[in-house]
């Protein structure tokens, strides 16, 4: 369709941003989070059945520094949540956070003093995955949802209308949040 | 105790000492459902729910199986037998001794060392909240022994006002983590222990969460045009 066609076999023509955006979603390594039951489901997502591999995710990275999805996979107890709160900002931009599973999404059965009612309180939250746990294909549906909203983020000028001008200081979290 | 107790099961399934003792009359009443809601209409997923007050039953020599053999070699080994142990109990094939704070640490030595008794692993202390009953915490300590295929159990209770237990952690020091976790969570104090601190809770947790007057802690849950507030907080709907 148009210069494509006139141009030599072997090239292709794409916009920087759908570029970006889509060695962004091919290549998303998800840091290891799995906390409870909803761990398990993950772990066999990542096994040879349900295969996380084909979309380049079967490295889920010990480090939070080499990850750009952080999958919460199980309930985060009130103990727990500065040490997910630390990872979390560990994690280079860009990042992205799926809560998997209703304990992550929303304290799920545990409605009580012990359980964080939803990790949304503590981290921003991309892609929202109820089950108890969730199937492995149901995790591999809200990953290419996820990949879907990655690849139509905006960027560059779009982007800079879509917040209105608005930027965030960048300022070192030392700095930020004391020592 | 061999002539057969009526019980609710007296079809003879069970062997006459595992049949649950007689439910005695004791201070107290009888509660259904929970949270405070009954009758019907009770939404809270409680209504089932029967709690009877604490009654353990005395009992009486012959204990029956082994257990007079423990009792004994207790004694002999343990001076203070008759003021340490307030109360033995034997209900569903299990021995219980209700031992009185001072003189826990002293019997669970010679419950450990006694080359009769040999109680040597300790597999749990935990804490129980009765509450209703005047000493309402109890620490309760399970006690196996390998060598003799035995369990056994020590119960010591406390008032929530001085929630004072000495800590036995100099004889099974497996009960370092344990004791934490009744201090976390019933608020019962272990002296001696060489750091009580919360385990489950976060460390500036104010409360002890497993007591019976601590709320559930829940939020309402907010559904399309309607808002479910948490069991604890629920009304009956008639």
């Amino acid at each position: 369709m148009g210069l494509e066609e006139k141009v030599p076999s072997g090239l292709l023509l794409t916009s920087v941003e759908k570029l970006v955006n889509w060695s962004r979603k091919s290549s998303l390594w998800p840091a290891t989070f799995g906390l409870a039951c909803c761990a398990i489901e993950m772990m066999s997502a990542g096994g040879p059945k349900h295969d996380l591999a084909r979309f380049g995710m079967e490295v889920f990275r010990a480090s939070p520094r080499q990850a750009d999805l952080m999958i919460v996979a199980g309930r985060v107890s009130q103990k727990m949540a500065p040490v997910l709160r630390q990872v979390y900002d560990q994690m280079p931009e860009p990042k992205w956070v799926l809560a998997m599973g209703v304990c992550a999404s929303s304290g799920g059965m545990f409605n009580n003093y012990a359980i964080v009612q939803g990790v949304d309180h503590i981290v921003p939250v991309d892609m929202y995955l109820p089950g108890c746990p969730p199937r492995p294909e149901m995790l591999i549906d809200s990953l290419l949802k996820l990949h879907d909203k990655i690849q139509h983020e905006p960027l560059g000028a779009k982007r800079a209308k879509q917040l209105g001008g608005v930027r965030r200081e960048l300022v070192a979290s030392s700095v930020r949040y004391g020592k | 105790m061999t002539e057969p107790k009526s019980g609710p099961d007296s079809g003879g399934s069970l062997p006459d000492q595992r049949r649950p003792a007689p439910a005695e009359s004791a201070p107290g009443v009888v509660q259904r459902g929970s949270f405070g809601v009954h009758g019907p209409g009770d939404t809270s997923g409680f209504s089932g729910l029967v709690r009877r007050p604490w009654a353990p039953v005395p009992a009486e020599r012959p204990y029956g199986e082994w257990f007079d053999e423990v009792a004994d070699s207790l004694a002999a080994a343990y001076p203070s037998f008759d003021g340490g142990v307030s109360k033995v109990v034997v209900d569903r094939g299990q021995l219980t001794f209700h031992v009185q704070p001072e003189h826990l640490v002293g019997l669970c030595q010679v419950l450990r060392d006694d080359p009769a008794l040999r109680f040597e692993l300790c597999t749990s202390v935990s804490g129980v909240d009765y509450l209703g009953t005047p000493d309402r915490l109890h620490s309760v300590v399970h006690l196996t022994s390998m060598t003799y295929r035995r369990d056994l159990r020590l119960e010591v209770s406390v008032p929530v006002e001085h929630p004072h237990v000495p800590s036995i952690t100099s004889v099974y020091p497996t009960a370092d983590w344990q004791e934490r976790e009744a201090w976390d969570m019933f608020g019962i104090v272990y002296d001696g222990h060489p750091g009580l601190t919360r385990i489950l809770m976060p460390d500036d947790w104010e409360g002890h969460p497993q007591r019976k007057d601590y709320p559930l802690g829940g939020v309402p849950v907010q559904y399309k045009g309607a808002t479910i507030p948490p069991p604890d907080e629920r009304r009956n709907y008639s």
